[in-house]
């Protein structure tokens, strides 16, 4: 209902944002000719669409509000769509089956740019599930994990130029190098939490792509590394389209390994091990877990994956430079852990296909995708916090018989 | 629950079904590549509105080929990952000749792209030397000078007219400025008259480059050769002068643009820039900067000369070749017919270079770029 | 050693530094309260760049006399700086107390994002000049090419606004509410202190103290754009972590260590690997102590 009382408020939002919009939104001024524009229209445009939109924003907050209270109450866990495709064998086999014939006939079915994109977001789902073993999994924030790409991209371009070695060959190296960069960088944050951790794995990131920047003789600068080969298969010859698939499928084989892989790992020893850790570091040294051994296999498997997305990054792109390896990238595969719902395979999943495919599909919006974007970002964090896939704490539960699915 | 698996397999579907494209009219396509957002956006949309002028202009002239002109215009953030995602967009779309792109990574990740797929890219403002010289990328032009032109050109004005003995070669880390700062430190460290006292890339967008200014100060350097944008070429200068310090300042064409007298003002006075010969006499440029000016209402930003001429040359040569798909005849177009640009009268060599866009120095005037004689 | 280089470069050192601690200081205290990252600080140093630039411009034509000018666009740059780090509070973090912190931490991402790309698309992306409001004084000429007028009062402002922030939360009700809000946001809830006009009252502060940066900064460097805010904001994060993230005399000491860091490996050594070493450095002395320098090693709870 729209009382008087909604109303004011509205009004009084509106209000607000008008005069906060002004001098950015209403005036434009010309330094060098002395002119000032002003532009009214727009502050009618900001007073009439905060109006309006303050009353769904306050609408959604008291949903959402409502929809807490109600679990606090315990009227019933809600699990989300997604959890009940996970619970439900007659469910997830069959929708698995959709998506895989959906992911094998999609090259058929679309242009080429859309096959480019889909492998872009199939490399970012293996980048989203390697940091995610670091974050979601052993919650250690890591802000450098742009740099264990690096390694795995310049591995092969550098490898490739020098030694002409072949994409096949690269790939366990670059996966391996992630690994050990991994370690190199696990040794000495050991003793850091929290934002301390966050902010000494930024700067590893930063210094990494500093020196490849800077050391020309070894990284050939800024000016990168061009015509670096697409992967091959069996020394056949392909057309463009023909390539793009290829590395399409190359690269939905591996997400798909990843996916298997890091999926054995949560439910490993070593997995349990990391998550005993986020939730509580020393109660889990005092129960027996060699912390400094988890963390490291943390950073070591997590950058491995990054290493691999790196090497198949360079024979994507054939043209590498550092430019490519910025603090930006780091928060993008964060957001794509975050947004997905951190700890959670398919929450990630969800997270790289939304981050990778909406930038690309907000186009249309032309110059307000970035906004558009970040107003995404934000709306996504207020309204479902824990990401599209909240992960449920792994409870173990003994049911009667008869307790099944309400 | 079966109906929630129906469900999810329609969406699904649905999703996957979506993203077909639709039918294109018949028009001829140009596309346009670059930094439309991002940091370096402003290097990027002068080239859009360029295009925009060009086609405006040739649609209101009935096209070509009795065809009308349509744009396609792609962001690449100059970002190499982006801009094979952005190549592949537009070969998609039907764009067989692309203005663009505008950083020089971002064009060598889209021409491995363009090449397979047999697409001309002419660009504005890449201007590493590999582009042209490396013989790898027969499908580019450029209406701009490669750096190591540039650089030569700086290097010998400071010693032949300038005659300069010690010199500070700084760069911004960037593809660009480094590239350009190396070939001037190999120049000047070839010829015995002067020496470089210091080499040195600064971090751009630093609040603050005292340091480097005082260590330029200490090494009693006469002047100074940077390699980068205006950004950071103002900053330099106007902490220099704010030092009190006189010493020259030679720059690139990223720093020939006018937003750097105007962000450096009173400071500016005095800094010599190369950039394309001097046009403002030429009828073209007057015309294509009114128009942009009534257009847009404000003044062209970078490149858009040189974008405004890529834009003219590639059209000339698609209504020579007689469409966009005779990819050889577009080659021999563009490298035999010459084109009247704002630039002048240019065409393009084997490699891909534009003949006719001449180089000079100009110094800064009284608030203006004055070309140096 | 050239003793006239060093103190070059140590006055170039103080000047960066207290560049940084002016952005930092907001981060730090934000913080302090909310333990939240807040991306979106750098903006907000943006956002009072652009708004003293406008109030600046149209004020000059408008006549009014240069010192004037530098006020009011220095209190329209606080002012609006601070409603919108207000607003962004209400929208982007309120809601989003008690969920997971990352999630606050992409909510500030998102909004960094919209904020660049609000102010680009609103005004421009090029880079636009902005005024020299500090004067260079006639009696200051002789020494002006040590440090200029302009640099002399960026550090002034920082040490006054540093030791006004110090008193304001040592001796202030405020102020204790705000430690006691930082200590313990429930406990305080209890004891009565109205923990959302705290909070909000720190965005207030944080985003002010950045506004007034942003005219120095912009009106000593002479340039802004949409994008200025993103690499400020790094390094007055990084500084702040270094101080101790939290401590407002830490966000201090943090921002000049790393000025003085930069400006004598540059001086010394060599600018290309500048930030590679403030980083190392950075390494170095949070593996030697771990919660920054002047940070408070917290007891652990367990």
């Amino acid at each position: 209902m729209m009382s008087l009382i909604e109303i004011r408020k509205s009004l009084l939002v509106s209000v607000w944002f008008m005069f906060l919009t002004f001098p950015i939104l209403v005036i434009r001024v010309n330094t060098v000719e002395s002119t000032i524009q002003w532009r009214w229209g727009n502050m009618l445009a900001v007073g009439a669409g905060s109006f309006l939109l303050s009353f769904v924003w306050r609408h959604l907050i008291r949903r959402k509000e409502q929809g807490m209270r109600r679990q606090r109450e315990g009227a019933g866990l809600r699990m989300s769509i997604f959890q009940r495709i996970g619970e439900d064998r007659r469910v997830y086999l069959p929708a698995l089956a959709v998506a895989a014939v959906a992911v094998g006939v999609f090259p058929f079915l679309v242009s080429m740019y859309q096959i480019n994109i889909m492998t872009t977001a199939f490399m970012y789902i293996m980048l989203g599930l390697g940091l995610n073993i670091v974050v979601g999994v052993a919650g250690l924030l890591d802000l450098g994990y742009v740099a264990f790409y690096a390694v795995g991209a310049y591995a092969y371009a550098l490898l490739n130029h020098h030694f002409g070695l072949s994409f096949w060959i690269c790939l366990p190296i670059g996966a391996a190098l992630g690994a050990v960069f991994g370690i190199l960088l696990g040794f000495p944050v050991l003793r850091l939490r929290g934002d301390y951790l966050a902010i000494v794995t930024l700067g590893f990131g930063e210094i990494i792509r500093l020196i490849l920047e800077n050391w020309n003789e070894f990284s050939f600068g800024p000016s990168g590394i061009a015509n670096i080969p697409r992967p091959g298969f069996f020394g056949v010859e392909f057309s463009l389209l023909a390539h793009t698939r290829y590395i399409y499928f190359l690269v939905v084989a591996l997400a798909i390994f990843t996916i298997f892989m890091v999926n054995r790992l949560q439910n490993s020893r070593i997995g349990r091990a990391w998550l005993a850790l986020r939730e509580d570091e020393i109660a889990c040294q005092a129960m027996g877990v060699d912390k400094v051994r988890t963390k490291l296999t943390a950073f070591a498997l997590g950058a491995t994956w990054a290493g691999l997305a790196g090497v198949i990054f360079a024979g994507k792109t054939t043209f590498i430079n550092p430019a490519s390896f910025t603090l930006w990238e780091s928060i993008n595969i964060l957001c794509i852990v975050v947004l997905g719902g951190m700890g959670s395979i398919v929450g990630v999943v969800l997270g790289a296909l939304v981050l990778v495919l909406l930038p690309e599909y907000l186009r249309a919006f032309a110059e307000y995708r970035i906004l558009t974007f970040g107003c995404v970002l934000v709306l996504m964090m207020v309204f479902r916090p824990g990401g599209i896939v909240s992960n449920v704490r792994r409870t173990y539960q003994f049911e009667g018989p008869d307790s099944g699915d309400k | 629950m079966k109906r929630l698996a129906l469900r999810i397999s329609i969406l699904t579907l649905a999703a996957v079904f979506a993203v077909f494209g639709t039918a294109a009219a018949d028009t001829i396509k140009l596309g346009v590549g670059g930094a439309h957002s991002g940091d370096l956006a402003s290097y990027g949309l002068p080239t859009v509105k360029a295009a925009e002028l060009v086609v405006k202009d040739i649609n209101a002239r009935g096209g070509i080929l009795g065809k009308q002109v349509e744009l396609v215009v792609e962001d690449d953030v100059c970002k190499p990952e982006v801009a094979t995602n952005t190549a592949t967009k537009l070969v998609d779309q039907g764009v067989r000749v692309v203005v663009g792109h505008i950083c020089s990574g971002a064009t060598k990740a889209a021409l491995s792209i363009y090449k397979k797929a047999d697409v001309i890219a002419i660009s504005p403002s890449a201007t590493n030397p590999e582009l042209t010289q490396s013989g790898e990328y027969p499908n580019f032009f450029r209406t701009i000078a490669s750096d190591d032109a540039q650089a030569r050109l700086e290097v010998d004005f400071a010693l032949d007219v300038l005659k300069l003995k010690k010199i500070a070669v700084l760069h911004d880390k960037g593809d660009y400025g480094k590239g350009l700062a190396e070939f001037a430190k190999g120049f000047l460290e070839a010829d015995p008259r002067a020496e470089v006292v210091l080499y040195e890339g600064i971090t751009p967008g630093a609040v603050d480059y005292s340091a480097v200014v005082q260590k330029i100060k200490r090494t009693g350097a006469e002047a100074v050769i940077f390699g980068g944008y205006h950004p950071e070429a103002s900053k330099i200068v106007t902490q220099m002068r704010k030092k009190r310090m006189d010493t020259i300042f030679i720059s690139d064409d990223g720093v020939k643009d006018d937003t750097f007298i105007k962000v450096a003002g009173e400071y500016a006075e005095g800094v010599y820039a190369t950039g394309p010969k001097d046009v403002s006499q030429n009828p073209l440029a007057i015309a294509a900067n009114k128009a942009h000016q009534e257009a847009y209402g404000a003044d062209p930003g970078a490149f858009f000369l040189n974008a405004y001429a890529a834009a003219q040359a590639a059209l000339n040569a698609i209504e020579k070749a007689g469409g966009t798909d005779n990819y050889a005849g577009l080659i021999k177009s563009l490298q035999n017919d010459p084109v009247d640009t704002p630039l002048g009268q240019i065409r393009f060599d084997e490699r891909g270079d534009a003949i006719g866009v001449g180089f000079s120095v100009y110094q800064v005037k009284n608030g203006v770029y004055v070309e140096v004689q | 050693m050239d003793l006239h280089y060093f103190a070059e470069l140590f006055l170039g050192g103080l000047t960066r530094g207290s560049i940084y601690a002016l952005i930092a200081l907001g981060y730090t205290m934000v913080y302090g309260i909310i333990e939240l990252i807040n991306f979106a600080h750098g903006e907000i140093y943006m956002i009072g760049a652009f708004t003293g630039l406008i109030v600046a411009t149209v004020f000059t034509f408008a006549g009014f006399p240069t010192l004037a000018v530098l006020v009011i666009a220095s209190v329209a740059a606080v002012v609006y700086s601070s409603c919108y780090g207000l607003t962004m509070e209400k929208i982007a973090y309120k809601p989003l107390r008690g969920a997971p912190r990352l999630s606050a931490l992409i909510s500030a991402i998102g909004m960094s994002l919209f904020l660049q790309n609000y102010v680009l698309l609103a005004q421009t992306s090029d880079f636009l000049p902005f005024p020299s409001l500090v004067p260079d004084l006639a009696f200051w000429e002789p020494y002006a090419h040590i440090i200029s007028s302009q640099e002399i009062v960026i550090i002034g402002v920082t040490a006054l606004v540093m030791v006004l922030l110090n008193l304001l939360i040592k001796f202030t009700r405020m102020g204790k509410a705000m430690r006691a809000t930082s200590q313990d946001r429930e406990m305080a809830m209890l004891a009565g202190v109205d923990v959302n006009r705290v909070i909000s009252l720190t965005f207030v502060i944080g985003s002010a103290t950045a506004a007034l940066g942003a005219v120095l900064i912009a009106s000593h460097i002479g340039q802004i754009n949409f994008y200025i805010g993103f690499i400020a904001g790094i390094k007055a994060f990084v500084a702040a972590v270094l101080g101790g993230i939290g401590s407002v005399p830490g966000a201090v000491v943090g921002a000049l260590v790393l000025g003085w860091t930069e400006s004598f490996f540059t001086g010394y050594i060599s600018s290309d690997y500048e930030d590679v070493f403030a980083f190392i450095f950075l390494v170095v002395i949070l593996i030697l102590k771990p919660s920054g320098i002047l940070g408070r090693s917290q007891a652990q709870k367990v």
